[in-house]
């Protein structure tokens, strides 16, 4: 015994020796630092007692070795272990021929070893409990805020009296809000579970207004009775104090989930909106039933595709290429559907709707011939991924957020358009009276063309957002359509507001009908909804009045 | 110049009034194309209403028919029946004829075909699909294409019509519906001199049977229908008479001239 | 002679006998009836005048589109309603069709359950829907075939007419409609195959559906059931309400005044309309052995619509043309150059729109008047009196 401990100090000290002079080279200082930390770890294979034990654990975590973290959770594991033959410190992992063991010291792989050839450094309960308090304070003073957080939320989960000087310490020091409400909430778990009722009901006061589920689960259990019918919790006061916090919790998490709910809604209806306004301006404006109108969208999510594939170093600043580019591509192209076949077909909506529908078919085979049938894959830029928390119960995320916010800048900067600009003065003349506006000098031909290829481009730079959240493929459009043109109908033609209110009311709808009816349900129900509201407002919610639309 | 011309008997005793509004209004988004307009059609007579645009005339038109309900008031067919109740079609079951402004008639079809379509009877599905014409109403359908000139022409496609041509044969198809109330909105628009006074002649050759609202433009076409005349003006009655008074008074010329 | 004297005073006879295209349709279908059964089932296989099985199943489903086309004639081409759902009246006839013969497989399904087709027992249910009772009564299933198209469009006609939903209004509400039934359809909650629908059916009436005699029969059932449409249509819009639908069509204010109830008028012909529609798919289904919620499509209901707009709408004679042309050709590119079919589609919707209103029909009319005045006789086509 006293022999093979020697030895092994001097092969670990050779070891170290060689590795100092390797990099002494460098940092000096930092290699006999590397040296002191291996001998410790090294003493944990000859520590019998676990005062011993206690003690050498303690000076791991205080040391500066790097992977001190690793090395006691893997002790908490049972997957520390020495190798009888050299003695040295490895981790091991259990292998149909023994054990894959890998070097503490300097993570060297040192391939598969007979069971019988290592042994596993032990520990008692005792030890658990001093490791488990160890590796929270580890993580909790770790410098990285993602992993104070995760540790201040895997004590909120198991609440144990031995981690509450860790917790204060971090508390001092804790600069983080949202780490520092989970600690407050974890010194809270674990006072809960103390004999004192001031603690206690302190405790329950510190749940209030956090939202925490882990919280509201404990504060549930507390009102649970057994089978003879007596409360599990027997301090009256506690318990009813825990009723009158948890229901406070649940109204204030119920309230998170609608306003959570509203914004799923609001961002389904953001998409629906950017589909539906090209529409609107085509359809309202025009009168012109543009059933080509998704694969206008297609075609802006296929040059997002493009834009891509020639700036495949810049993809967080592509989408930003991309908007323009859709909104010029699928406006060229609306231009020369206009000229081409819109312009024959005025003041004959069902037989534009016939034609319209033949160049959708036209360009998706040709997207399908150029691009092959497959979906393409459009990468998201990395601002659109990501989440912003704003509490326990609610946090939106970005790349829906966004959405929201271009669909209400598209609408508005089109409203600009419209009604501040003279090209939508314009625009406005020739929908309103056609021959008048010819007769005043304004090129009703020209103004048509511009018209529709604002509607196309509009859906471009929709197909630009639909890029990030579906499938590319030719088939993008069609499932599309339908929705947009129950948008228009729905709001009212001729009405941007309509279609905004429309958009959004019918994507709010969606999201509250999915929990209890599926999101398919949920889409058929509107679409019923739909057929019958226009029984009873044909010409839409915002519909104009007057006798201008009245034959 | 004779008085208006009225048929004694032609109509029970009792009935006072064959189309009677009161305090009609009706808004679209908050502008009053009627209000508070009031008029009295007595039975048998001719009409003319007149009025510059927007004075809501076809409003007016288009709450009698039953195409647009009115805000508030009265509208009453034959004293009794309360035509706010009813649509267009019960409308024109009941007896009202309407011309429209834009000739309507159905172009695809024969003049023929149009007049039979128009002639009085049941207007139900199942006798459509089963329905054989009488020689009477053969008769009925040759003797009304000749009131209105268009012998010649029974057999060619309405849509081959001439503008003036297309306004007759609509007003035939109002004449062979049978109703007891035509109203006739602009019938002399887009016509030549003569066609308008052969127009005028046969309003009031058709008066002789029927009650007549003639909706106008044209003063020639007013002067010749020599009636009663109403001015309408900013959705309610401005003046009533016969043309020279009305022609006299100085509002009217105030709103036909200009101030 | 004394037959054709019989036939001069039928009703049908009058009707023929004002209508020269009718004749040779109602002629050629007759022939065809007769004619590709006995050489399928007569001629050897090697003979030129032996008509491949696959020929006659490819045929009976041009018949199957010819009288959906003759469906949405009725309503487009005579009272102006452009629907964009009629494919979900024949899908909904297909179906159930297609739930009848799911019924005659029996014990014959993979999991042999007498009661419950496979896909339910695949779903663990345990018992038939009630919606599924009845279906194994053959005349049940044809009474189905005609009333379930026909309560749909009765009970979305009625609410869409009544308030006066037209033009493209009624076109997109009708495309939402038959958009709502391929959702529905493709749940597998609705108990009706999900997105597999039904199929492997094993026979009809007890007759083998792969055996060339039963396919045969099918055919000529489609042959008969077009020559039959087309003599009903023909009828109803030769008739007075014939003309009111026209009427309606190009002057539905006019109409109105005139005292005519036009939602009523738009009601009947959508209703006959589907039930043709739902026949067409009760014979389809059989012959091309699947239904699938694909059939709901809102491009399969554009599709018709494209048939009779190339054939020649308010025609009902157009309408069978354009529907087999239609048709042939897409079997005809769709083998031979697969990339260039929706290219064809594409530029047939558009080439039709813009440059044949009226369709092949019309041009070929056109064609003849242009003759016809040549030789200094006009004979005006439509301006017939009854």
């Amino acid at each position: 015994m006293k022999l093979s401990h020697v030895f092994r100090v001097f092969v670990v000290l050779a070891l170290f020796v060689a590795q100092v002079v390797q990099a002494e080279q460098i940092t000096p200082v930092k290699s006999e630092v590397a040296a002191d930390n291996a001998l410790l770890l090294n003493e944990l294979i000859s520590a019998r007692s676990t005062s011993d034990k206690k003690n050498l654990i303690n000076l791991i975590a205080n040391s500066n070795f790097p992977q001190r973290a690793k090395v006691l959770s893997a002790l908490q594991d049972g997957d520390l272990y020495y190798t009888k033959a050299d003695e040295q410190l490895v981790y091991a992992f259990s292998h149909p021929d023994g054990y894959q063991i890998t070097s503490v010291i300097d993570g060297e792989n040192l391939g598969v070893i007979g069971s019988r050839k290592v042994r596993k450094i032990s520990i008692n309960n005792e030890l658990r409990t001093v490791l488990r308090g160890v590796l929270a304070e580890l993580s909790l003073r770790s410098e990285d805020v993602f992993v104070r957080l995760s540790a201040a939320k895997d004590l909120i989960r198991s609440p144990s009296p031995e981690f509450l000087y860790a917790i204060e310490r971090a508390k001092a020091v804790e600069v983080n809000e949202k780490v520092l409400a989970s600690l407050n909430i974890a010194t809270a778990m674990i006072n809960l579970n103390s004999e004192e009722q001031v603690l206690r009901l302190d405790a329950i006061e510190a749940f209030r207004g956090t939202l925490d589920s882990d919280a509201m689960s404990i504060l549930a259990a507390m009102q649970l009775k057994d089978s003879e019918g007596n409360y599990l919790e027997q301090d009256d006061l506690v318990r009813e104090s825990a009723a009158a916090v948890l229901s406070e919790m649940r109204g204030e998490a119920e309230m998170y989930k609608l306003v959570e709910n509203v914004f799923f809604g609001l961002s389904l209806g953001s998409v629906l909106l950017l589909t539906a306004v090209g529409l609107a301006i085509t359809f309202g404006v025009m009168g012109v039933i543009n059933m080509a109108h998704g694969e206008m969208m297609m075609l802006g999510a296929y040059t997002t595709y493009v834009i891509q594939l020639l700036m495949p170093n810049y993809i967080d600043y592509s989408i930003v290429v991309a908007i323009p580019a859709a909104f010029l591509v699928s406006g060229l192209v609306g231009i020369v559907i206009e000229r081409g076949v819109i312009r024959h077909l005025y003041g004959r909506p069902l037989e534009t709707l016939l034609a319209t529908f033949g160049v959708s078919l036209i360009l998706q085979q040709a997207v399908r011939s150029i691009f092959s049938p497959l979906n393409k894959s459009v990468s998201a830029p990395s601002w659109l991924s990501g989440s912003w928390e704003i509490n326990g119960a609610l946090s939106l995320t970005y790349n829906r957020l966004y959405i929201i916010i271009f669909s209400l800048v598209v609408l508005l900067m089109l409203v600009f358009l419209l009604k501040k600009t003279f090209v939508g003065l314009q625009m406005r003349a020739v929908t309103q009276n056609r021959a008048m506006a010819n007769s005043m000098g304004i090129r009703t031909g020209w103004v048509d063309a511009l018209t529709f290829g604002l509607g196309s481009g509009i859906a471009g730079i929709a197909g630009v957002a639909l890029s990030q959240l579906t499938n590319v493929g030719p088939n993008l459009g069609q499932s599309y359509i339908i929705d947009s043109f129950m948008v228009v109908v729905f709001g009212g033609v001729g009405n941007l507001f309509g279609t905004f209110f429309a958009a959004m009311s019918l994507g709010v709808a969606n999201k509250f009908l999915e929990p209890f009816a599926g999101a398919v349900l949920a889409k058929i129900f509107v679409l019923v909804f739909i057929i019958l509201f226009i029984q009873w407002r044909p010409r839409g919610l915002f519909a104009l009045k007057g006798r201008s639309v009245e034959d | 110049m004779s008085a208006v011309v009225k048929s004694p008997g032609f109509h029970s005793a009792e009935m006072q009034s064959m189309l009677y509004l009161n305090g009609v209004t009706k808004s679209f988004d908050g502008f009053k194309a009627i209000n508070n307009l009031s008029l009295d059609i007595a039975p048998g007579e001719l009409r003319a209403i007149i009025g510059p645009n927007g004075a809501g005339k076809s409003t007016m038109m288009d709450i009698i028919t039953g195409k647009t309900r009115p805000d508030s008031g009265q509208v009453r067919f034959r004293d009794s029946i309360d035509l706010t109740q009813y649509d267009e079609a019960d409308i024109a079951n009941l007896g009202i004829g309407r011309k429209f402004q834009k000739p309507t008639v159905v172009e695809t079809l024969s003049v023929w075909q149009n007049v039979e379509l128009a002639l009085a009877g049941t207007r139900s599905v199942l006798h459509a699909l089963f329905h054989t014409l009488s020689s009477e109403q053969t008769d009925k359908v040759n003797d009304v294409i000749k009131l209105v000139g268009l012998k010649e022409k029974a057999g060619d496609i309405a849509g081959s019509l001439s503008h003036g041509q297309k306004q007759w044969l609509e007003i035939g198809m109002l004449i062979v519906q049978g109703p007891e109330l035509l109203l006739v909105d602009e019938p002399a628009a887009g016509m030549t001199d003569h066609e308008t006074m052969e127009t005028a002649a046969l309003l009031k050759e058709i008066n002789k049977d029927h009650t007549v609202v003639v909706v106008e433009h044209d003063m020639d076409f007013i002067k010749a229908l020599d009636s009663k005349v109403t001015v309408l003006h900013e959705g309610s009655v401005l003046a009533e008479g016969r043309l020279e008074v009305v022609s006299a008074n100085p509002r009217v010329i105030e709103v036909y001239l200009g101030r | 002679m004394i037959n054709s004297k019989i036939f001069e005073r039928s009703a049908i006879g009058r009707l023929l006998l004002a209508d020269k295209a009718g004749r040779y349709l109602i002629a050629a279908l007759l022939v065809i009836t007769v004619l590709v059964p006995l050489c399928n089932l007569l001629m050897p296989a090697g003979s030129f005048l032996h008509i491949p099985t696959y020929v006659v199943v490819l045929l009976g489903k041009y018949l199957c589109y010819a009288l959906l086309a003759l469906a949405l004639d009725l309503v487009w081409g005579y009272c102006g309603i452009l629907s964009l759902g009629h494919g979900a009246f024949f899908a909904l006839g297909g179906y159930a069709m297609g739930m009848h013969l799911m019924r005659q497989i029996g014990e014959r399904g993979v999991y042999g359950n007498a009661e419950l087709p496979d896909f339910m027992v695949f779903l663990n249910w345990t018992e038939l829907p009630w919606y599924w009772y009845g279906f194994d009564n053959f005349f049940f299933t044809m009474f189905m075939v005609a009333l379930v198209p026909a309560a749909l469009a009765f009970v979305f006609g009625w609410l869409a007419f009544r308030s006066r939903v037209t033009g493209v209004y009624l076109s997109i509400i009708t495309q939402a409609m038959t958009y709502a039934l391929l959702l529905a359809f493709f749940r597998n909650d609705m108990g009706f195959g999900g997105n597999n629908g039904l199929t492997d059916f094993k026979d009809i009436l007890g007759f083998s559906l792969q055996s060339d005699a039963t396919r045969c029969v099918l055919f000529a059932l489609s042959a008969l059931s077009v020559a039959g449409a087309y003599v009903l249509c023909r009828a109803i819009v030769t008739s007075k309400y014939g003309r009111v639908l026209i009427a309606i069509r190009d002057a539905e204010s006019r109409t109105r005044f005139m005292g005519y109830r036009v939602e009523h008028y738009k009601l009947f012909v959508f209703v006959v309309s589907a039930i043709l529609a739902g026949i067409a798919g009760a014979l389809y289904v059989p012959q091309v052995g699947i239904i699938n919620p694909g059939e709901f499509g809102p491009i399969n209901s554009i599709e018709i619509v494209i048939w009779v707009a190339i054939g020649g709408r308010g025609t009902l004679f157009g309408a069978v043309i354009g529907a087999v042309a239609v048709n042939y050709a897409k079997t005809y590119f769709t083998g031979a150059f697969p990339e260039v079919w929706l290219f064809m589609l594409g530029a047939l919707f558009v080439i039709s729109t813009l440059y044949l209103p009226k369709g092949i029909v019309g041009v070929v009319t056109q064609i003849r008047e242009r003759r016809a005045e040549s030789n200094a006789t006009s004979i005006p086509e439509q301006g017939a009196k009854s």
